[in-house]
């Protein structure tokens, strides 16, 4: 029993640690994807706010405005998205590969000038991302190392949290929400009614790349404590699985994306103990993803005006 | 006649604005070099001779092969309204499936070894296909969630089947074994040794380019090209008109997946030989969305593509020799599929110009037509 508690805690730790960066990443699909603009450059604009974030924070010592910055750069590379697919009616899919190519290719040539190599230089432990609340439990009593397990996550994941709320907040409770999920539904009608698509579009999805980047610098700046050409390897597209998953909105990407976590910390745990092969171990999270769809999910209602550019009537 | 104007000129040629696109990314790509301080006309230079030697250009070929496949599978799922970004999975079941008969049927005879890979890979990469069809249509669920879900079961699957002990390696190479000889597509060695290829040289090239002509074939003359196309144009409308869209789903995506896995095959059965356990997706499937895209999902432009994306990413492979990064391919590439992206512009320019000279043009046309005897007119048109 003691020993179940123990592996539940470390699971649990581990979901949090899988989850968080995909949260962020989700949250930032929702709002493009809603506004009616998809976005498959999630990826990259993870890439390029992992980089960043690693780079300021080892130049500035301070992880938090590190963390920022990852944002921004996230931020950059969702502008250049929403140029093209917004103000120039680009196809949105082509815009995204190219920013799935373009982020990656263009944060590892820095890397490559700052410190002659493709990875940068391990952050030291008060340039990462500060865990809260480690050391808080008594680890002496069963309970207390649950309790030290689960609460040795990193401040970001606290924070993910809070954004999952205030995200939910904007879509369904305010006047932007409103707007926002109209623009991605009939921008037609919104047009109409003297909202202005473009802008609202445009914003939506810089926010998007900004949350991005900031689901990137969890990668780098709290899970590891560098950024390497494989940190970020097919992170953006399960965040956009997890959204299509919670059917398009926050708090059903929050539920996809912790059931991937949870899934991948059970695979830590079981990897470990039982005799059944790891690769098949590592699959669990995509098939159980998608057996739950089948059970579940089922269909999800994708934005109906989601991928067609909207072109300015006059 | 009046000339045409040269926005004109660029808008009625899709061929022009991916020229430009190619243009603008090399300019691009010069610009991050000066910024990095590396000379551009070296780093250039390095890129082109690489790749216009006899050698250079067998390896660009070969590089090229397995892009040209999943190009043609991406190329010939947009046609059809899905968007296969599962060519990924389907590639390393194709190579895998390749692989699992070169392996265990060694000592079958060439003739009858390597068209047995091929089906077993075209097999492999259908299946992978249909199932997420099977899902689609029978429980509704996203394509593009389940394809990015398969492609890494296709990864864990082909990492457990190449640890399984009648396929792993025997000695310490975290791989599979060596696929038979009898398997092997490579060109025969005075072939190779007499013209100076690359030592991975093999016919795989001819076996895409024949699949081009398959796949342009199936699109354009045949009724289930309509079909598929119908379905992709207005999934409605041809459900109204009588094509049953479920059906036409599952068939785009196992021929889309049969086309990435065969891909796999000629990728192991040419260049690798054997598979290895993967770190990291190979990117075979997420190079074939760029080639599609950079070649107007036109299977004849894939084919041109493919073999663009193949130039510069074995060109890039030797950038490091004069000190440019790697990464510099990567960022031409991505500038010109973003140029691609926004040349809906041009074409949005031009679409003006063009209404405009349409007008005139008629107005031009009654004219002639009224000043000329009657008949003339028709002659004038047979000459058309």
């Amino acid at each position: 029993m003691t020993d179940f508690i123990n592996s539940f805690g470390i699971i649990l730790f581990a979901t949090l640690a899988y989850a968080t960066p995909l949260i962020y990443a989700a949250l930032g699909s929702c709002f493009s994807e809603v506004s009616g603009v998809v976005n498959i450059g999630i990826e990259g604009m993870m890439t390029a706010g992992a980089f960043t974030g690693t780079v300021v924070a080892y130049f500035t010592g301070n992880p938090w405005l590190g963390f920022l910055c990852a944002g921004l750069a996230g931020m950059l590379f969702g502008a250049l998205h929403a140029l093209a697919t917004v103000r120039l009616g680009a196809d949105q899919t082509i815009a995204g590969t190219a920013i799935n190519m373009l982020g990656p290719g263009i944060v590892i040539m820095i890397a490559r000038v700052i410190f002659d190599s493709t990875d940068t230089i391990p952050l030291t432990a008060k340039q990462r991302i500060p865990t809260l609340f480690k050391g808080l439990f008594d680890t002496s009593t069963v309970f207390g190392r649950f309790m030290d397990n689960v609460f040795a996550t990193y401040a970001s994941t606290y924070l993910v949290f809070i954004a999952v709320f205030i995200v939910w907040f904007v879509f369904y409770k305010t006047r932007f929400g409103l707007r926002l999920r109209a623009c991605g539904e009939h921008p037609e009608a919104c047009e109409t009614l003297g909202i202005n698509v473009l802008s609202m579009r445009f914003k939506c999805v810089c926010i998007s790349g900004f949350l991005a980047g900031l689901g990137g610098a969890c990668v780098t700046m709290a899970i590891s404590n560098q950024f390497r050409p494989i940190s970020i390897v097919g992170q953006g597209f399960i965040a956009i699985a997890a959204v299509i998953f919670g059917k398009f909105r926050p708090h059903g990407a929050l539920i996809g994306c912790l059931l991937f976590g949870f899934c991948s910390g059970l695979k830590t745990v079981l990897g470990g103990s039982s005799g059944i092969d790891t690769q098949l171990i590592s699959m669990i999270p995509y098939v159980v993803t998608i057996i739950i769809l089948i059970l579940f999910v089922g269909r999800s209602h994708v934005p109906s005006a989601n991928g067609k550019p909207y072109i300015k009537t006059r | 006649m009046k000339k045409k104007s040269v926005i004109e000129i660029i808008a009625s040629t899709r061929f022009l604005h991916i020229l430009l696109s190619i243009i603008l990314g090399f300019v691009i790509g010069a610009g991050f070099l000066a910024v990095m301080g590396i000379s551009v006309s070296e780093a250039y230079g390095k890129l082109i001779s690489s790749i216009t030697s006899v050698k250079g250009f067998s390896y660009v070929i070969v590089y090229a092969t397995a892009y040209i496949m999943t190009g043609l599978s991406v190329a010939f799922s947009f046609k059809t309204g899905v968007f296969n970004i599962g060519a990924e999975g389907q590639f390393v079941m194709g190579s895998m499936g390749a692989a699992v008969v070169g392996i265990l049927l060694k000592d079958l005879p060439k003739p009858v070894l390597i068209p047995l890979c091929f089906l077993a890979a075209m097999i492999a990469g259908a299946i992978w296909g249909m199932i997420v069809g099977f899902l689609k249509t029978k429980w509704g669920i996203n394509e593009v969630l389940a394809m990015i879900m398969f492609n890494w079961i296709a990864f864990y699957l082909s990492n457990y089947i190449a640890g399984i002990p009648a396929i792993h390696n025997d000695g310490t190479a975290e791989a599979t074994k060596t696929i038979s000889q009898n398997a092997r597509t490579l060109l025969s060695q005075e072939l190779r040794t007499k013209f100076d290829l690359a030592p991975t040289a093999n016919w795989g090239i001819l076996v895409a380019i024949f699949f081009m002509f398959v796949i342009w074939y199936i699109i354009e003359k045949t009724t289930l090209g309509y079909e598929l196309k119908a379905v992709g144009a207005n999934r409605n409308a041809a459900e109204y008109g009588g094509i049953g869209v479920n059906k036409s789903i599952l068939t785009a995506l196992a021929i889309s997946g049969a086309l990435a896995g065969l891909g796999g095959a000629l990728q192991v059965m040419g260049m690798g030989g054997r598979i290895s356990i993967f770190t990291g997706q190979e990117g075979f499937g997420f190079a074939g969305i760029v080639v599609a895209l950079i070649g107007c999902s036109n299977p004849f432009g894939v084919l041109v593509a493919g073999l663009f994306y193949g130039a510069l990413t074995y060109g890039g492979s030797k950038l490091n020799l004069v000190g440019a990064p790697t990464q510099l391919t990567s960022v031409i590439i991505g500038t010109v599929v973003f140029f691609i992206a926004i040349s809906v512009i041009f074409e949005r320019l031009g679409g003006g110009v063009r209404a405009r000279k349409n007008i005139e043009g008629r107005k031009e046309r009654e004219k002639e037509a009224a000043s000329l005897p009657a008949g003339s007119e028709k002659k004038e048109d047979e000459a058309k």
